[in-house]
């Protein structure tokens, strides 16, 4: 039984980071990284499950972390040894309950929706983000009866997907995996909920110039989740969403995934210049120059400073600059987001959205919506006072209607799910349910390229550090297969 | 020796190697047997004394005008304009006809005592000319004494306060021009005729109007129905201009129209190879050929496009006309065909042509693939009267770099053009339908069009759709030499050599095409019959 063991280990690691400098990917093979001999993680306790995975993504923060490129920021939410692998289609061992509170069988497919937050740690009660059903910003991801861990993959105690023995997840973890979906469509899901997660959180108005910079796996699930979003009426249409993609297959799929141009990054900001009806500051070149207006939100999908200063270069003044991508240390000016007041907003992870109901102006979608804005109010750190008060003075109103409305007959949640009691609500939608209805609409498994055993995990690694170059967009290992050396 | 006339040459086996142009450089061709090459003419005979040519046409005008010194009194508002950087090709030796031209109406205005006399550049759309254009354009003695009072000025066509709605043709054309131009008592119009399709009405109708003239005969369709630009009865773009031409007439603007034309000698005495016939060459125009073709091999592009940007022409004045604009043109018009048809007998399977590195967009710039596409489909292609000289459904072989290379300041809107359209069509059509107006109406573009050196936004359209006849008359078109991702951007097909072009051209004309090579510049225009 083989499992990617990734131990702590600062001479492999430092190995890892110069041998990464020619190429990400490359130090796979001297790194932390060992195939080993490994049994399968005990379950932590009630309410958690085996799970076998079949399929196992390869992310980019995976690959920072391989590269020894990660930030020290998540040293102490990580605990060693670990088995990475968070990106996870698998089959559960054992009669589950899932996070949308339907029982599972055993075999039953199985995507993981890797936080262990305040449900799968057993806290509570739970910390505010969890309780509003913002898992991604738990604030306890270093306590409760499992080691420190921001998520299945980098925590000692539940295992990750690089793994032929498996792992354990909790409740709050696993979505069944609808019928028609492939393995490769769905080991794309965790992705997919980190786009519809940055894109319902970007603050999209009708008529915004959106663009996109980046066409990885991030770039690319961002413009199949906000045109399928916009497509279904969650989201405002915008007046044009372009994508800057590097490599022509990535143009070719950001253009079927809905996008209206794209572009080389190179390109992009002449490309928004044009859409926002900019002028421009700096040179008639328009590629480093800054835009008068711009685009209303940026999606980096990169994480580099490069990026993130070509995102402030092209966004307009009081816009919104939405971080998808991983950044690091970095040094950047950000001399453009203080004159400009630009918001610059990181997207990480998911957990509970809020989108528009199918009829809006009912009493009930208001209050809801004003419920959500509530609870986000109690975490961002917002200056839009006006906002929280207008929450604030809904408050009530929306405690009398969710009194009023009993939870549908057989939906009752079981308290350990950790998903808030409001979840399955119109308006109030899990990002992995919406991730996987995103996942079905758009075909997302054409992103998985190759699959790769976990013995050739070298290989797979250096694939997925040049993806991109060699045409390729997502690589995962398949788990079913050369189990041994 | 007389001057001799075009020339159809059939290829055997005695005949070396054709000259091509190829961007900043040529390079010498092999043709199959019994392709045919087209020589333009020898230059006419220059004027011998040009200062006394134009003042005797400004003394005896043609068509219902008085001589221009009976139209010009004291109190009068003068508005004298000129064609800009976009004429001659390449730019001319000092003086510029437009220096003696403006020198000797000058003369006569001064004479008047006429002191209201403004100078406009024509530019339409195009880009501003620089202080050192307008210098050889004009002479430092008229630059001197108008630029520095504000009186030598170039149009702004985005101008709202320096245009005038004349109202509509009977077609629903609208005639928005120049507002000092078509107020004055007497505007004359300074023109370069260089091709057919030059001057008459198209000067004013053209180079003094907005987009929102523009726009009614810059459009696919009208260019579509130009069979060719250079046969006034059958293209609607001269059609077009001269319904506006005469309804600005109607409309009471008085124009003193002058029209000169130009002798094919195009290239000075150190190239003098590039206008002679191949066999014709003698021991120095081979050593010339040579020397300059094994140096320019190893120079950058950007320094070999110095070099040949700093060709001046010998061109010489053959002939030059003053008076009422059809009257004017009637005369210029034989004038050029005088010096530059060429009776061709049939069509041809295949015409070939090399590109050289200047068309009238990037004088002193670059030659970006949307110019190349311009130049051997707008104007080569359109060098005809009576049928194109390759027959429809046929090839063109062009010969270029074609190198996805812009000038940022001149051409802006073509960078964006080039990356944001052609990448989602080529269609002339479903280019106009969706993004012409964005681009004619975005700020930035208008703004560096306005304040900077820069094409219109518009413009990169209007070089599509000049292209446009030849696109839906040609089978295939083939870039020999051309960067191939530039020229498959362009919905060309590259090729690597002029063979691999005439296998690839088979597909589609068969194996025993008929080849025609256009040997130009000079310039000349087939008259087919």
């Amino acid at each position: 039984m083989s499992t990617l063991l990734f131990e702590r280990s600062l001479p492999r690691f430092a190995a890892a980071r110069i041998v990464s400098n020619f190429g990400s990917g490359r130090g796979a093979g001297i790194g932390p990284l060992r195939l080993v001999e490994h049994d399968a993680p005990s379950l932590p306790g009630a309410g958690w499950a085996h799970v076998h995975p079949l399929l196992s993504g390869i992310c980019g923060s995976d690959l920072a972390t391989l590269d020894g490129r990660s930030s020290r920021y998540f040293e102490d939410i990580v605990s060693f040894p670990f088995v990475p692998g968070h990106e996870v289609v698998g089959l559960l061992a054992e009669e589950a309950v899932g996070a949308t509170g339907e029982l599972l069988a055993a075999g039953t497919r199985v995507v993981l929706q890797p936080v262990l937050g305040c449900a799968a740690r057993g806290i509570v009660p739970p910390c505010a983000a969890c309780a509003a059903g913002h898992v991604g910003n738990c604030g306890h991801l270093a306590f409760g009866h499992i080691r420190p861990g921001l998520q299945t993959g980098f925590c000692a105690d539940t295992g990750g997907g690089w793994s032929t023995t498996g792992l354990v997840a909790h409740s709050s973890q696993l979505y069944a995996v609808p019928e028609g979906l492939s393995d490769a469509d769905a080991v794309t899901t965790e992705p997919v909920a980190c786009a519809v997660h940055a894109v319902l959180g970007a603050g999209i108005t009708e008529g915004d110039v959106v663009a996109v910079l980046g066409a990885g796996t991030l770039g690319l699930t961002v413009t199949a989740a906000f045109s399928h979003l916009v497509t279904t009426g969650r989201c405002p249409a915008p007046r044009s969403l372009l994508v800057g993609a590097k490599y022509t297959h990535q143009q070719s799929l950001a253009l079927s995934f809905g996008a209206a141009e794209a572009l080389p990054p190179e390109q992009l900001a002449r490309a928004v210049r044009r859409h926002s009806h900019s002028l421009s500051y700096g040179g008639v070149a328009g590629e480093t120059a800054t835009l008068s207006t711009g685009a209303d939100v940026v999606f980096d999908c990169v994480g580099s400073a490069e990026s993130i200063a070509q995102s402030l270069s092209m966004v307009r003044p009081r816009g919104t600059v939405a971080l998808v991508g991983m950044p690091g240390k970095m040094t950047i000016d950000l001399a453009p987001l203080w004159h400009r007041e630009v918001r610059l907003a990181g997207a990480y992870a998911y957990g509970t959205e809020s989108v528009p109901t199918a009829k809006a102006g009912s009493e009930e979608a208001d209050s809801e919506e004003a419920d959500s804005k509530e609870a986000d109010s109690k975490e961002a750190d917002s200056n839009e006072a006006a906002s929280k008060s207008g929450a604030a003075r809904t408050r009530a109103k929306t405690k009398i209607s969710a009194t009023a409305k009993d939870a549908p007959a057989g939906r009752g949640l079981p308290s350990d799910t950790g998903l808030p009691p409001d979840i399955g609500r119109a308006g109030r939608v899990s990002t992995f349910a919406l991730a996987l209805e995103v996942v079905g609409a758009q075909t997302t498994g054409r992103l998985v390229s190759a699959t790769y055993p976990l013995t050739r995990f070298e290989e797979a690694v250096a694939h997925a550090g040049a993806a991109g170059r060699r045409g390729s967009v997502k690589i995962a290992f398949d788990i079913t297969k050369g189990h041994t050396r | 020796m007389s001057r001799r006339p075009g020339f159809v040459l059939e290829v055997d086996k005695s005949t070396p190697p054709t000259l091509f142009w190829n961007g900043e450089g040529f390079t010498l061709e092999t043709l199959p047997e019994g392709s045919r090459v087209i020589y333009a003419p020898e230059p006419m005979k220059a004027l011998d004394d040009p200062y006394g040519a134009i003042r005797q046409a400004l003394l005896h005008p043609l068509g219902d005008r008085d001589p221009l010194p009976a139209l010009l009194h004291a109190g009068m508002k003068l508005t004298i304009c000129f064609d800009d950087i976009s004429l001659p090709l390449p730019p001319m030796e000092a003086p510029d006809i437009r220096q003696m031209v403006i020198e000797s109406v000058l003369d006569m205005a001064a004479e008047a005592g006429v002191d209201d006399v403004m100078l406009i550049a024509a530019l339409a759309l195009h880009r501003r000319m620089t202080e050192g254009e307008l210098r050889h354009a004009l002479g430092d003695r008229v630059y001197d004494a108008f630029a520095p009072h504000g009186l030598l000025t170039q149009h702004d066509a985005e101008d709202p306060d320096k245009l005038i709605h004349l109202g509509q043709t009977e077609s629903g054309e609208d005639i928005e021009i120049n507002k000092r131009a078509a107020t004055s008592d007497l505007l004359v119009y300074v023109n370069i005729n260089l091709v057919a399709m030059d001057g008459g009405h198209k000067s004013v109708a053209t180079g003094l109007a907005s987009y929102k003239s523009l726009r009614h005969h810059h459009n696919p369709q009208t260019m579509q129905h130009s069979r060719s630009f250079m046969d006034a009865p059958a293209s609607e773009l001269h059609s077009s201009n001269w319904r506006m031409g005469r309804f600005i007439a109607d409309a009471g603007v008085k124009i003193f129209q002058i029209e000169t034309t130009l002798n094919t000698d195009t290239f000075p005495p150190s190239f003098a190879f590039l206008q002679k016939r191949e066999w014709e060459w003698g021991l120095r125009d081979r050593a010339t050929f040579a020397a300059t073709s094994a140096s320019l091999k190893g120079v950058p592009p950007r320094l070999a496009r110095g070099i040949f940007h700093s060709i001046e022409s010998p061109h010489a004045m053959t002939s030059v006309q003053a008076g009422e604009v059809e009257a004017v043109h009637a005369v210029t018009t034989e004038n050029v065909w005088k010096q530059q048809g060429v009776d061709v007998v049939g069509q041809t399977d295949i015409l070939t042509m090399g590109l050289p590195y200047i068309c009238p967009y990037n004088v002193n710039s670059i030659m970006n693939p949307i110019l190349v596409a311009c130049l051997g489909l707008g104007y080569f292609f359109n060098l005809y009267r009576g049928r194109p000289l390759v027959r429809e459904g046929g090839v063109l072989i062009l010969r270029h770099p074609t190198r996805p290379e812009f000038h940022p300041g001149h051409h802006p809107s073509y960078i964006d053009f080039y990356e944001q359209v052609l990448t989602q069509t080529v269609d002339p059509l479903a280019i106009h339908k969706q993004f012409e107006e964005s681009f004619a109406t975005d700020p930035w573009y208008i703004h560096l069009y306005r304040t900077g050196h820069a094409y219109h936004g518009v413009h990169p359209f209007y070089m599509w759709y000049w292209c446009a006849h030849a696109l839906e008359h040609l089978g295939r078109v083939i870039v020999v030499g051309g960067d191939p991702k530039a020229v498959r951007r362009l919905g060309f097909s590259p090729a690597s050599s002029l063979n691999d072009a005439l296998e690839i051209a088979s597909d589609v004309v068969g194996p025993s095409p008929t080849l025609t090579h256009l040997h130009a510049p000079p310039l000349m225009m087939a008259d087919v019959h």
